[in-house]
């Protein structure tokens, strides 16, 4: 599969979306709505959850499936409060020590009028800002598509895991040609350029896994169910200093590419 | 009632605006003595430009400063120390042409990243000082930018120092991909340990602050002050009128709006900014242990 088939294949038709992982990984899940401070962003999906009688908040960027879902989801592009959401929802996780599980599919935030106006940008660095420090252990999976900081703010984690067809960019490869050759049928060649497939990262360290797709969900929601809670026991087992520390470092690391002359 | 112009593509005015303040702002080389303001329409004298600190004398326009100029502008005399000068970017994901484009705007900008770092006093107060260089690839972050910025943070927490931030940036450099978002989490993380540490980050946002360096530590510090008009926002304007085939309001984006929101401070004059800053710096002055 080429690069640009891994787009495709992340933004097919028929992907199992942020919720199926949510209701075939964990048991009684109860969805959180709002951020307390504008109202609630259909774009992400909130809650606390059972995994295998663990609590944890789980948090989703949710596409939808059909036209009239991803419509009512904003086709999974969320403003401002959906962050805000998100990050209040970590807090309490803090609060009552349970880890966190997000689940990131997304083309970006959202670009538009009222997500400027609400403070777009300083939601995202709220969140980063915020989750670098979060004393309670996060995952980060990636699920379909991770566009640049609307995925970001969804993944200052101890670890990420993509599945083997999803993507994690910077930019779109169709922004990313237009802008460099103001072309965007170069999609292609912008698409093995970017360095965007979950092995791409992969070797780039900037992931820890890649979870194999065998074309079976069920066996992916298996699989996963059981990686989650293995890494979830060991990490609550370390001590919040400690935690905070690995995941500093995890990010500090990423960049020693410079020359000195 | 279906729009007139629903299919036409939305009329841009900051295409106008970014292709006349180009011209306007065209590098000072010997000869070119007289500038254009964009604004008022003004010839003005490039040496009477510089002495009034770039700001139109007529209108009160303010055009681009490089790096170098600023930091001259708002450190005190021979006050300023640069850290980190060395570091340079490589093509980490060998990106076409990226290698080429470094060469080019290390020329343009004469300088070798798109961010000044170092310490200075300013008013007579020790601080950590960050600069970003609009004429090295319009201040894009990427992994020496982000190391820069992250190292001064550590520094200055480990110093007790304030760090004192001009920021402009065109957002993430796409040409390092994904590294380059990573630097939004790495220095949002070393603005957040030197926060807890109770120091103080005052960040002085500049003609433009877009994309993710809006999105990490452009929006983080405690004091968020900004220069007139300078466009602030995620999402640039073109990108925004593009997906909602839309003209945009005007004044969107624009220092005065982001106040209005609730996002900045306060606007600042740049003649006055050092002043500000001073005083600023003074009433965080910390106890003598």
């Amino acid at each position: 599969m080429t690069a640009y088939d891994k787009v495709k294949a992340a933004r097919a038709k028929g992907r199992p979306t942020g919720m199926d992982y949510i209701s075939n990984i964990f048991s009684d899940f109860i969805e959180m709505h709002g951020d307390r401070r504008f109202g609630d962003d259909k774009a992400v999906v909130a809650g606390i959850a059972s995994l295998n009688n663990m609590p944890v908040t789980v948090i989703a960027l949710e596409k939808g499936h059909d036209t009239k879902e991803k419509i009512y989801r904003n086709f999974g592009s969320a403003h401002p409060e959906g962050y805000r959401k998100a990050l209040r929802q970590m807090k309490l996780a803090e609060k009552f020590k349970r880890p966190v599980i997000c689940f990131v599919d997304t083309a970006g935030a959202f670009c538009g009028i009222a997500a400027e106006e609400r403070g777009q940008g300083q939601a995202i660095a709220e969140n980063l800002m915020e989750m670098m420090t979060l004393k309670v252990p996060i995952i980060s999976v990636f699920i379909g598509e991770g566009g640049s900081g609307g995925a970001l703010a969804l993944a200052v984690a101890d670890e990420v895991w993509m599945l083997e067809n999803s993507i994690y960019s910077v930019i779109s490869p169709e922004g990313c040609a237009s802008i460099l050759w103001k072309d965007s049928s170069k999609v292609k060649e912008a698409c093995e350029y970017l360095k965007l497939t979950a092995e791409d990262l992969y070797n780039l360290n900037v992931i820890e896994k890649v979870i194999p797709e065998s074309g079976n969900f069920h066996k992916t929601y298996f699989e996963l169910k059981h990686l989650l809670f293995n890494k979830m026991s060991e990490n609550k087992k370390l001590d919040p200093e400690t935690l905070v520390k690995q995941r500093y470092s995890r990010f500090r690391k990423i960049g020693s590419y410079s020359n000195t002359i | 009632m279906l729009r007139k112009d629903l299919f036409r593509r939305p009329k841009n005015e900051l295409e106008d605006y970014f292709k006349s303040s180009k011209k306007a702002s065209a590098p000072d080389v010997p000869g070119e003595m007289c500038i254009l303001c964009p604004k008022c329409k003004s010839t003005l004298f490039t040496s009477s430009l510089n002495e009034n600190c770039r700001v139109c004398t007529k209108c009160g326009y303010h055009f681009r400063m490089n790096a170098r100029q600023r930091v001259d502008f708002i450190s005190d005399d021979d006050t300023f120390t640069e850290l980190f000068s060395d570091m340079r970017s490589k093509n980490p994901i060998e990106f076409p042409n990226y290698t080429e484009k470094l060469k080019h705007a290390r020329l343009e900008s004469a300088q070798k990243e798109a961010v000044v770092c170092g310490t200075a006093k300013i008013g007579g107060f020790d601080c950590a000082l960050f600069v970003m260089e609009p004429n090295f690839m319009m201040g894009s972050m990427g992994t020496v930018v982000g190391d820069k910025i992250t190292l001064l943070f550590e520094y200055a927490t480990e110093q007790s120092l304030p760090v004192i931030g001009f920021i402009v940036s065109g957002g993430a450099r796409m040409q390092e991909g994904i590294l380059s978002l990573m630097q939004m989490a790495k220095t949002s993380g070393a603005v957040k340990l030197h926060s807890d540490a109770g120091n103080l980050y005052i960040a002085v946002l500049t003609d433009p602050t877009t994309g993710g360096v809006t999105a990490s530590f452009g929006m983080e510090a405690d004091i968020t002050l900004s220069e007139p008009n300078a466009l602030i926002g995620f999402a640039g304007p073109r990108v925004i009128e593009q997906t909602i085939r839309q003209k945009l309001p005007s004044g969107f984006q624009r220092a005065e709006f982001l106040v209005e929101k609730g996002f900045v401070d306060s606007v600042v004059n740049r003649k006055d900014e050092k002043k500000l800053v001073s005083k600023l710096l003074s009433l965080h002055k910390k106890e003598d242990l």
